[in-house]
């Protein structure tokens, strides 16, 4: 048995010890908002916090991520309730396809988290792990900006 | 032509398969074009009824697109998907305005082929082209109906009856709903070729941005893809594929794999494996079992990557010509010759491709990413020996796709599982390198290009030659899915087929669109592909307009003209003028490059010389020691047409002008004679946040009432183009290889700053 904490609940899952977090949240957590990239740590999709800082849940053993807090795009908000980056991100229209969209989402997040007034070159360094195929970047950086510009705390 | 369905049946499943849409499609096989008209069309539709606006030619009746009833309300239907570029929401705003009522009390359905309109593939820019217009049409003539049957029940003028919001208001004060309306009404009737008119400036729905309906879920982790799907009892399954195309299964530790933890099955047939295990993690380490353990032949041999443009001119090609003006004369006026390359480039979708597939009762089921969900139903029927009917294919989301990526190949992925695993909803998903190795390329290409001036200065001559393999690798038969090949009795793809002229294939934008007297323009069309190669946004025209704007940018300096001018002085469509002027006000054209290692490039074209028109302009700095490409500003100007969604519309030429950046500076797919390396993002970079460009300016040249003309692949060839002239201006080096910014590149900087 291994014990997640996941969005603030405490969960014991009968599961392999090796198992990435990524399958763990997926498929016996059913949250959908970590997406399977490339399992290699390369595009971000898959990106959750696991305490303050984001990682791949593609790399991450679900061993390795027992007893520390994690959170996904689902503790952000809600489709009908949407924290301050969800909001930024549907007021700018911010995806086109959009899988890549709640990995960007979180990796913004945490870095709002710890500096709530980056400019657009801590930015773009930050959010480099993360891939996205359509080409949306101007408007994510436009939602991130959006967000920091509110002075809105995270 | 009137082709009256015989005993229509009340629900619509019947209706589909008594009527026109499935007898339509029963017509295709025998009847192959020698050419393919568009790469939207290459099965499963025929033109009914050819005097009727967009996809209504094939599929006329008003029901088709718009149901009205008691039970579900209003609901529309349409043949196209959604895959990120949001055109559900902008085709939604079609129907609403022209029905007259709020978007959200619309019951909208995208392609199912059990319930929706054939409209074939989803792809090149057609969309609001070919289903907007259908909707545009439908949707008002089936407002029009209501409006009768109120005026008739009402015993008043339809004149003088107004709606609003699927109510439609007499005199006197009285109202009735859509669906009181309904009653009476037969909408199982052909579409007619005159709308009632609306005016432009009236909309309240087309030409507004109406926010994406699928944004608000895919930001907060909804159930928003066919990977987010979870049935009932699912099992997760994985495909062990060869090592390379052609290579055939010797032996496999099959005991090993079966004795796993969870695992269920494996399916074997031929080379054809897969493993089915309870839980995705057990499906993932029982895949990478088999790849441990199976032993293959060789299987086909890989080019030489170093010299595939001349074995691309080698290889057996039916030559097609394209255009033929004139005849090539002598002139003294300025000449330019160049030979413009491109490598083979990946769809590289961020979510490898899935498909779920349920067999129970001797029907299966497929939930797919498909761009086009009928000619995927036909190519699984014939892969499994079953029915037409026995198949059903609904479109789910995918992570988007750019083309055709691996997403019909997964879909017959699950449809093989699970025709092994009879009651059970099997999900499968393509691991990354999966993707890469297997997905279809866009076609590496050639081009060789030979224009001349006239002593004024105008062009003269312009002679074209391209070699390129297919661009339209669609399911035409079970033998376009790539599973089909590894079974026991392999199935062979259909021959390839080109697109013809004015849409193209690899010769899309072949043709300039600037006024020239005397052209040849050839495509060397392959017949064998070193790689398997189909549709990837803009086909061809990504190094045809790369190509062609060179070429002018080249002969306006060689004659000492400004390029821009020099484009104006060729074109004669005002609309094109427009676009080009616009561009030029808003970037502040001419104006010089700031500093050393500055350029700045212009290119224009119009998508297919019959889409959008799209100008653009670009400032850059390369630094010599590094390479390292800075996009400092990006202007562009479109004219799509009537807009239906301008913030829709600026999202997608956005996303074209980056898309088209990495593609353009960065992207070939590595590979050599033992494989292709590019398996992951190390081995295929594509373009990151960092190296985004530091402005991108969008400007929309909207023409009320006029036809829509599509949007989302319109800038690919021009920002290209305009990289390349910037690259030129900036480094005084006509680069002409892509990706221009290839590793190493830069050597060119040096060794040109030696000699100086």
């Amino acid at each position: 048995m291994i014990t997640l904490n996941v969005n603030g609940q405490d969960h014991h899952l009968d599961i392999d010890p090796d198992m990435p977090l990524l399958y763990a949240l997926r498929n016996h957590l059913e949250l959908n908002g970590a997406k399977y990239g490339c399992g290699l740590g390369q595009c971000g999709a898959c990106t959750v916090m696991l305490g303050d800082k984001p990682v791949f849940s593609c790399l991450v053993p679900a061993v390795v991520a027992s007893g520390k807090p994690v959170r996904t795009v689902e503790s952000l908000g809600s489709a009908d309730q949407p924290g301050p980056l969800q909001k930024a991100f549907i007021e700018q229209q911010a995806a086109q396809c959009g899988y890549c969209i709640a990995g960007m989402i979180v990796r913004a997040q945490a870095l709002l988290e710890v500096n709530p007034t980056p400019d657009e070159q801590q930015i773009r360094e930050h959010m480099a792990p993360n891939l996205c195929r359509c080409g949306t970047h101007v408007r994510i950086l436009a939602a991130i900006k959006s967000v920091v510009a509110s002075g809105v705390k995270l | 032509m009137k082709t009256i369905v015989d005993g229509m049946d009340q629900s619509r499943r019947s209706f589909l398969i008594n009527g026109a849409l499935v007898v339509g499609f029963a017509l295709v096989p025998g009847a192959r074009h020698a050419f393919a008209d568009t790469e939207v069309d290459t099965l499963g539709t025929t033109v009914l009824a050819p005097d009727l606006p967009g996809s209504l030619k094939t599929n006329p009746y008003l029901d088709a697109w718009i149901r009205i009833d008691a039970r579900d309300g209003i609901t529309v239907y349409t043949g196209k998907v959604e895959l990120g570029t949001g055109v559900k929401t902008a085709l939604l705003q079609i129907a609403a305005e022209r029905l007259d009522v709020a978007p959200g009390s619309i019951r909208f359905l995208t392609a199912d082929t059990a319930l929706t309109p054939n409209e074939g593939y989803t792809a090149g820019s057609h969309s609001i082209f070919d289903s907007g217009t259908a909707l545009f049409n439908a949707a008002a003539q089936v407002r029009q109906l209501l409006l009768e049957s109120a005026a008739r029940q009402w015993k008043q003028e339809v004149g003088d009856l107004r709606t609003s919001d699927a109510l439609i208001h007499g005199t006197g004060g009285l109202s009735m709903s859509y669906v009181q309306a309904v009653a009476g009404v037969q909408l199982h009737r052909y579409a007619i070729a005159d709308s009632p008119l609306k005016s432009a400036d009236t909309f309240t729905q087309i030409g507004h941005s109406l926010p994406r309906i699928d944004i608000p879920g895919k930001v907060s982790g909804g159930a928003s893809y066919v990977q987010d799907m979870r049935l009932p009892g699912m099992v997760h399954a994985r495909v062990i594929r060869p090592p390379r195309r052609g290579a055939q299964l010797l032996e496999l530790d099959q005991g090993a794999i079966e004795q796993m933890p969870g695992v269920i099955k494996l399916v074997r047939n031929g080379s054809y494996l897969a493993v089915v295990a309870q839980d995705e993690w057990q499906a993932i380490k029982a895949m990478r079992s088999g790849y441990a353990s199976a032993r293959w032949t060789e299987g086909n041999p890989l080019p030489d990557s170093q010299h595939i443009h001349e074995l691309l001119t080698q290889l057996p090609a039916r030559r097609y010509p394209v255009s033929n003006k004139g005849a090539v004369s002598q002139s003294a006026g300025h000449q330019y010759k160049a030979r413009v390359t491109k490598q083979y480039l990946m769809h590289g979708s961020i979510g490898p491709s899935c498909s779920l597939a349920l067999f129970e009762a001797g029907g299966l089921t497929v939930w797919t990413h498909t761009q086009g969900v009928y000619p995927l139903r036909a190519g699984i029927a014939e892969l499994l020996g079953l029915p037409l009917e026995k198949v059903r294919c609904i479109h789910v989301e995918g992570a988007g796709c750019y083309g055709h990526n691996g997403a019909d190949d997964a879909a017959a992925d699950a449809a093989l599982i699970a025709m092994a695993m009879p009651g059970k909803p099997v999900r499968v998903q393509w691991m990354r390198e999966q993707e890469n190795l297997w997905e279809p390329y866009s076609s590496a290409m050639l081009t060789e290009l030979d224009a001349v001036l006239d002593a004024q200065g105008k062009l003269q001559n312009w002679t074209y030659e391209l070699w390129t393999t297919p661009h339209n690798e669609r399911i035409v038969n079970a033998g376009r899915l790539l599973p089909a090949w590894l079974l026991a009795k392999p199935f062979g793809p259909a021959p390839s087929v080109p697109i013809a002229q004015p849409e193209g294939d690899g010769d899309r934008n072949a043709v300039p669109l600037y006024d020239i007297p005397n052209s040849q323009i050839n495509m060397n069309f392959l017949l064998k592909m070193p790689f398997r190669t189909s549709a990837m946004r803009s086909l061809g025209a990504h190094i045809n307009v790369f190509a062609i704007e060179a070429a002018v940018d080249e002969l306006a300096a060689r004659s000492q003209q400004d390029p821009l001018q020099f484009r104006l002085q060729h074109l004669t469509d005002p609309r094109a003028q427009a676009v080009i002027l616009r561009v030029a006000k808003e970037f502040g054209w001419p104006h010089k490059a700031p500093g050393p290692g500055s350029g700045i490039g212009f290119a224009f074209a119009r998508y297919k010389n019959i889409m959008g028109y799209c100008a653009i302009a670009v400032q850059l700095h390369v630094q010599r020691q590094t390479g390292e490409v800075v996009i400092d500003r990006v202007v562009t100007a479109v004219d799509v047409g009537q807009i239906v969604s301008p913030d829709g519309l600026r999202n997608q030429v956005e996303g074209g002008i980056i898309q088209s950046a990495s593609w353009t500076l960065y992207e070939q797919v590595e590979y050599d004679p033992q494989g292709v390396r590019s398996y992951d993002w190390s081995g295929y970079p594509i373009i990151r946040f960092p190296a985004l460009p530091r402005q991108v300016e969008v400007h929309l040249l909207d023409q009320p009432g006029e036809a829509f003309l599509g949007a989302a692949e319109i800038v690919q060839g021009p920002m290209a183009a305009a990289l390349g002239n910037a690259m030129a201006n900036a480094t005084g080096q006509r680069l002409l290889h892509l990706p221009l910014a290839r590793k190493g590149w830069h050597e060119v900087l040096r060794a040109d700053s030696s000699r100086v």
